[in-house]
């Protein structure tokens, strides 16, 4: 064990969880347990607005997943990572004010709740339910996953050891500060994660004797890496592009980054969240996924490439300074974890439990229950990750794409198309699942269907499914109330 | 009722407005971002020029892509966006009338 990379970092992860316990105190004095557990009581500014998107968003894939492919792909990789830089703004400009004001009418706290009230159907709500429920366990898989590569590269511990760490200290500081603990801490982390790609991509050019040096080492190795079309031609320009919906604006679908658009306090804190996301999101994914591509001269020969972040830390950097860069996405990925854990225990609790099995459920009552399914919830992640999968970033993927297929129409024309009823969102989101999942599969065995991923097509077919079935059951048109609903529980 | 509904309505078209600048701007992001990696990289790489050490067509697709999103982000957020209350003014009035 290197302890002189693990103190820092266990010195960091523990200021974490101070901050998280600070929360809990605060939370006891809120109003109302629901909104301030699972929303923190829409209270952001605009830094910390930001900063919950890039912590959320950034993840696993980013940081181990993505940049791993970059030293595996080359510079197409770097190329297809940068399409990523539309969440920082496209989000909050098509959500932004509209959905902010039509949520608080509702009080919604999550995506379902504002489905729910929009369309009036149990099928939706269902349906939405089971959708998080399945695709964001594969999303947590996928950051417990790379959490227990970390500490693993870091500890030398066996995989399961440090994927048990990783599941204890994330329950942990989940159930002790709920969402407000994730808001405020990862305005911590994106803040060091932001520093800490200049630290270590700066590093890594040094110690590849420069940016002439790299690409030449580059060059001579593989002229393909430092192409758009990756190590072996196989980037078409068409499957690179796709990703502008899988991870550029179809984003705007994914629960946990439409949750966030409920949350702040103002429009000023969503005007400044705007430019500082887009900063952000962009300097850490060209740095990392930079820094991916550059490690490949500097350490050549790694065998899993989901580990070449901790490893060229380590290489590169002082032991004390690695540890503190690498607590960072450790901390993101716990923070993402959580993220997800709330958006599925919301599912179970709020959506299901309350809304069909218990309406009358005391405040006392609702605590206990969203406590234990978050326990629950997580356990069977940790049994799940076990067994991972041989590229980090699949899980990832192929959750955000399921997640999309199903809620990207139904939100989006929900808000701004009042002829969208609950026929065309029901039928939107069974072609979007269905399809999707089919394609996915069809792909593994026979390629890409049209040279794309896999999402692009369900996207497109559920558009259509949405709008023929709204006009074949049509009904009035839907006007928002105009005033704060009544609260029901 | 129709006068409520009427109230809503400018919040709703800041917001509209909002949306489609949204799209514009990723539209934009894309072209930038598409034109310049495969105009400039689609020759054989022993062709790249290189600018500041990088290859021209990652430099200016996704160095200088993004800086000009930021510059057209930070614009749009200074001059085109507009402050509106996402409370409802209702229930405020309500308040002061009680």
């Amino acid at each position: 064990m290197n302890w002189a990379v693990v103190t820092p970092l266990l010195i960091f992860i523990f200021i974490i969880f101070l901050i998280g316990i600070w929360s809990n105190r605060k939370m006891s004095k809120a109003s109302s347990f629901l909104s301030d557990y699972f929303l923190g009581s829409r209270e952001f500014g605009g830094i910390v607005l930001a900063m919950t998107m890039v912590a959320t968003y950034g993840s696993a894939s980013s940081f181990l997943g993505g940049p791993g492919a970059a030293y595996s792909i080359g510079f197409g990789w770097v190329l297809l990572a940068m399409t990523q830089v539309a969440t920082g703004y496209f989000v909050l400009l098509i959500l932004g004010k509209k959905f902010a004001i039509v949520t608080r009418r509702y009080n919604a706290v999550t995506l379902i709740d504002f489905l729910k009230e929009r369309y009036k159907s149990t099928p939706v709500v269902l349906v939405s339910a089971f959708s998080i429920i399945i695709f964001l366990f594969a999303a947590m898989a996928a950051q417990w996953v790379g959490g227990a590569y970390l500490i693993q590269s870091l500890t030398g511990l066996s995989y399961t050891a440090a994927l048990f760490i990783f599941t204890v200290s994330v329950l942990i500081y989940v159930t002790i500060g709920g969402f407000r603990a994730v808001a405020i801490t990862d305005t911590i982390q994106g803040i060091v994660m932001f520093f800490g790609t200049f630290v270590l991509l700066i590093a890594v050019i040094v110690a590849g004797g420069g940016l002439s040096n790299i690409f030449s080492d580059l060059m001579a190795e593989n002229p393909n890496l430092i192409t758009p079309f990756g190590q072996d031609g196989q980037l078409t320009a068409a499957y690179v592009s796709s990703y502008w919906i899988l991870v550029g604006v179809g984003v705007i679908a994914l629960p946990q980054v439409a949750v966030r658009t409920m949350s702040y306090r103002n429009s000023k804190a969503m005007h400044r969240a705007i430019i500082i996301g887009t900063v952000v999101v962009g300097v850490i994914m060209l740095n990392m996924h930079l820094i991916g591509v550059f490690a490949r001269p500097v350490l050549p020969g790694i065998d899993v490439a989901d580990q070449v972040i901790p490893l060229i830390a380590l290489d590169v950097l002082p032991a004390w300074l690695a540890g503190i860069i690498l607590a960072a996405p450790l901390a993101a990925m716990m923070s993402t974890v959580d993220s997800l854990l709330l958006i599925v225990s919301s599912s179970v609790v709020k959506d299901v439990y309350i809304n069909y099995i218990k309406p009358q459920a005391t405040n006392e009552n609702v605590k206990k229950v969203s406590m234990g399914v978050t326990g629950i919830i997580g356990t069977v992640a940790f049994l799940l990750a076990i067994n991972p999968p041989e590229l980090l970033i699949f899980l990832n993927l192929f959750a955000f794409g399921g997640l999309q297929a199903a809620f990207m129409w139904p939100l989006v024309l929900g808000l701004y198309w009042k002829r969208a009823n609950k026929y065309g969102a029901i039928a939107s989101m069974f072609t979007g699942i269905s399809s999707y999942i089919a394609i996915h599969f069809y792909n593994e065995s026979y390629g890409d269907l049209l040279g794309v991923h896999a999402v692009t097509i369900p996207i497109f077919l559920s558009f259509f499914i949405f709008i023929i079935f709204s006009f074949i059951f049509k009904k009035e048109a839907y006007e928002f109330p105009t005033q704060r609903i009544k609260k029901q529980a | 009722m129709k006068n409520k509904r009427e109230a809503q309505e400018p919040r709703f078209a800041v917001a509209n407005r909002e949306a489609l600048i949204g799209c514009a701007l990723a539209a934009f992001n894309i072209m930038w971002w598409y034109g310049f990696a495969y105009g400039l990289g689609s020759k054989p790489p022993e062709e790249y020029t290189y600018v500041l050490g990088f290859p021209a067509w990652f430099f200016y697709s996704c160095i200088v892509g993004f800086l000009v999103m930021v510059l057209l982000i930070s614009l749009v957020v200074k001059f085109v966006l507009k402050d509106v209350s996402l409370e409802d003014v209702e229930e405020e009035d309500e308040v002061n009338s009680a």
